[in-house]
């Protein structure tokens, strides 16, 4: 076996979609670090710079639904010598919703994010954030998916400390280290998994992993990723970091990372668990379900005790990252298609939900439930816009959560799985309860000090126009399920066919 | 050798966790630090390093035998240093910001926890 050889050709130009969600955000980030004097071009580009992250993430769903999983080697380096891009359609979809959160994110802190942070840079780091969170959805490599999570999480360092407020300090620091102790973790698997099997291709690494049957090293390298990414994800019992740090920056800043960073989290564990360590999947997947049983309910019963929007929020993010892991840990076609459904839909519907607390309290200054009220009457469009992703979340018919749950008990069913299935439905209507509280305290009930006029007029516009949209999303998931759900499935038949992936990575 | 370095990875990790269990951020940090030096040293022994052995075919040969020293990991945590280096490069300008807007070092006078 030689150690080097090239690999050739030129890649395809197809496959240059694959390039394009890494290379749009570093471009923009580099044109509104150093172009955009004016606060008025640098956030054009940004807004520019994530509508063309869109674009480019539908290009390469089109491009993998017409070719399936789609692969590209860097450089030219052969596959596993190389680093390999590798796209199937969960990445490619979830490109789509990285490219689709930054739009609305950026579009969001032309009004809800100040002069001072804007200075600092927020623009420039969010696409970098944008750059890690697709570089994660793309590589094909353990060790680059390591290196494109500290692209991740440096720029959400900054974004989360940016503005240096009293309450950023002591939550950054909760953040930083847990964060920094997971990736640390899983740079130490990432280590011994090379020093067993010599290869850190994934696909390579997968079919490298049947040597090690029987023994029980597998597991213990499985352990270092699963509570690594666990950590990431905010699963039980590793999530505490999560609701004492989401809170305190700006809420676009919340929104961008409740919508992106912890579902990276669950991505990595799906990849691990459908490819790298397909063979042990079947002995871990009842340990998911019972961490994904336990988000669930911690997560929705912390939600419950809190008195304040964006705390309320934060476990709910929690809460409803259990729905994701009951799909990876179900495992069936059904399950995962369910999983993928419920990905798109909860990053629209919890970053919608995320907006509209941003638009209360530039409406009210606070965001405390006890000292809100009246909202309904003093803006009818703005309980809407609540009103609709919050049920969608709890999944009420005809919105998105609705499907989503439906075909995860389904498939929870289908699997015999009643524990988790029971978790599933009663933290719905749990997570119905804490909707209902935010509505009667903020919406319904009268504002403590007599009534309040709110106007939600043009300048707000920019802070209005991405909530609508998502919430838009949420309801066109729920009304024509079927597409998307199609969609899903086929995402799914493309995670449980490992050797199919492995043959487009290293040829057939 | 593999022994030693195994020893000294332990005790890395054993330091690097009792610095973190300190209240005092600035031990925080420098817990983070030596928790990226164990894991590089961690790499590096499971990679079964060998010595004076370099990765070159020799004049003649078609490929490499068995043993040289593998140049992979040597990348990996060349790189891992780097980000590791930017990442306490952070830490430390958050503490020093922490440190002046808060003005205490200590995590429980924080007001930490749910703050």
């Amino acid at each position: 076996m030689t150690w080097i050889r090239w690999g050739g050709a030129m890649p395809e130009l197809g496959h240059f979609a694959l390039y394009l969600p890494i290379l749009v955000p570093l471009g923009t980030a580099v044109a509104a670090a150093f172009l955009g004097r004016l606060p008025r071009t640098r956030r054009a580009i940004s807004i520019a710079g994530s509508a063309l992250l869109l674009v480019c993430g539908l290009w390469l769903v089109v491009q993998v639904r017409q070719e399936g999983v789609i692969a590209s080697n860097t450089g030219s380096w052969a596959a596993p010598f190389g680093i390999v891009l590798v796209a199937d359609l969960l990445s490619a979809l979830l490109v789509v919703v990285a490219g689709g959160i930054g739009l609305a994110v950026t579009t969001f802190a032309v009004v809800g994010i100040d002069a001072l942070r804007e200075r600092g840079g927020f623009h420039s780091l969010v696409h970098i954030l944008l750059m890690g969170v697709c570089g994660a959805f793309l590589t094909g490599d353990l060790f680059n998916l390591y290196v494109w999570f500290e692209v991740m999480l440096v720029s959400s360092f900054i974004l989360m400390s940016l503005g240096g407020t009293r309450r950023q300090m002591s939550a950054s620091i909760h953040y930083v280290t847990l964060n920094l102790l997971a990736s640390a973790l899983f740079l130490a698997g990432t280590g011994i998994l090379y020093g067993m099997v010599g290869s850190l291709n994934m696909a390579d690494v997968s079919l490298r992993m049947r040597e090690l049957d029987g023994t029980p090293y597998p597991y213990i390298l499985l352990a270092f990723f699963l509570v690594s990414f666990g950590i990431k994800a905010a699963a039980f019992p590793l999530f505490f970091w999560l609701p004492a740090s989401y809170h305190t920056p700006p809420v676009a800043i919340t929104t961008l990372f409740s919508a992106l960073l912890t579902k990276v989290g669950v991505y990595a564990i799906i990849r691990v668990t459908t490819l790298v360590f397909a063979a042990q999947a079947d002995t871990v997947r009842p340990i998911l379900l019972a961490v994904a049983g336990l988000t669930m309910v911690t997560g929705v019963l912390g939600a419950i005790a809190q008195g304040e929007m964006r705390r309320l929020l934060a476990f709910h993010i929690v809460s409803q990252i259990g729905y994701l892991l009951m799909g990876a840990g179900l495992g069936s076609p059904l399950a995962l298609a369910a999983t993928v459904f419920f990905f798109v839909h909860v990053i629209a519907a919890k970053s919608a939900l995320f907006m509209v607390t941003g638009i209360v309290q530039s409406l009210r200054r606070t965001s405390e439930l006890a000292d809100l009220g009246g909202l309904a009457r003093s803006s009818p469009l703005l309980a809407g816009m609540f009103l609709v992703p919050a049920l969608s979340l709890a999944g009420l018919p005809p919105l998105s959560g609705f499907w989503a749950k439906f075909a995860m008990v389904k498939a929870g069913l289908d699997a015999g799985s009643f524990p988790v299935v029971i978790a599933a439905l009663a933290v719905s209507l749990l997570t119905l309860y804490s909707m209902t509280k935010i509505w009667t305290e903020a919406f319904w009930k009268p504002a403590p000090g007599g009534p309040v006029q709110d106007v939600l007029g043009k300048p707000r516009a920019a802070l209005v126009v991405p909530a609508i949209a998502l919430g838009a999303v949420a309801v066109l998931m729920g009304v024509a399920a079927e597409p998307f759900f199609a969609l899903s499935l086929r995402a799914a038949e493309q995670l449980l066919d490992p050797a199919g992936y492995v043959s487009v990575v290293l040829g057939p | 050798m593999e022994l030693l370095l195994a020893l000294l990875t332990g005790f890395l990790y054993a330091t690097a966790v009792y610095m973190m269990l300190r209240r005092s951020i600035v031990k925080l940090v420098i817990g983070l630090s030596l928790l990226a030096h164990a894991s590089n040293l961690l790499i590096l022994t499971a990679s079964r390093p060998v010595r004076a052995e370099p990765p070159i075919i020799p004049a003649g040969a078609a490929e490499l035998v068995q043993p040289f020293s593998d140049p992979v990991p040597q990348a990996l945590i060349l790189t891992a240093i780097v980000i590791s280096f930017g990442v306490q490069a952070f830490a430390l300008v958050l503490i020093r910001q922490s440190s002046s807007v808060v003005g205490t070092d200590d995590l429980d006078q924080m007001g930490g926890r749910d703050a």
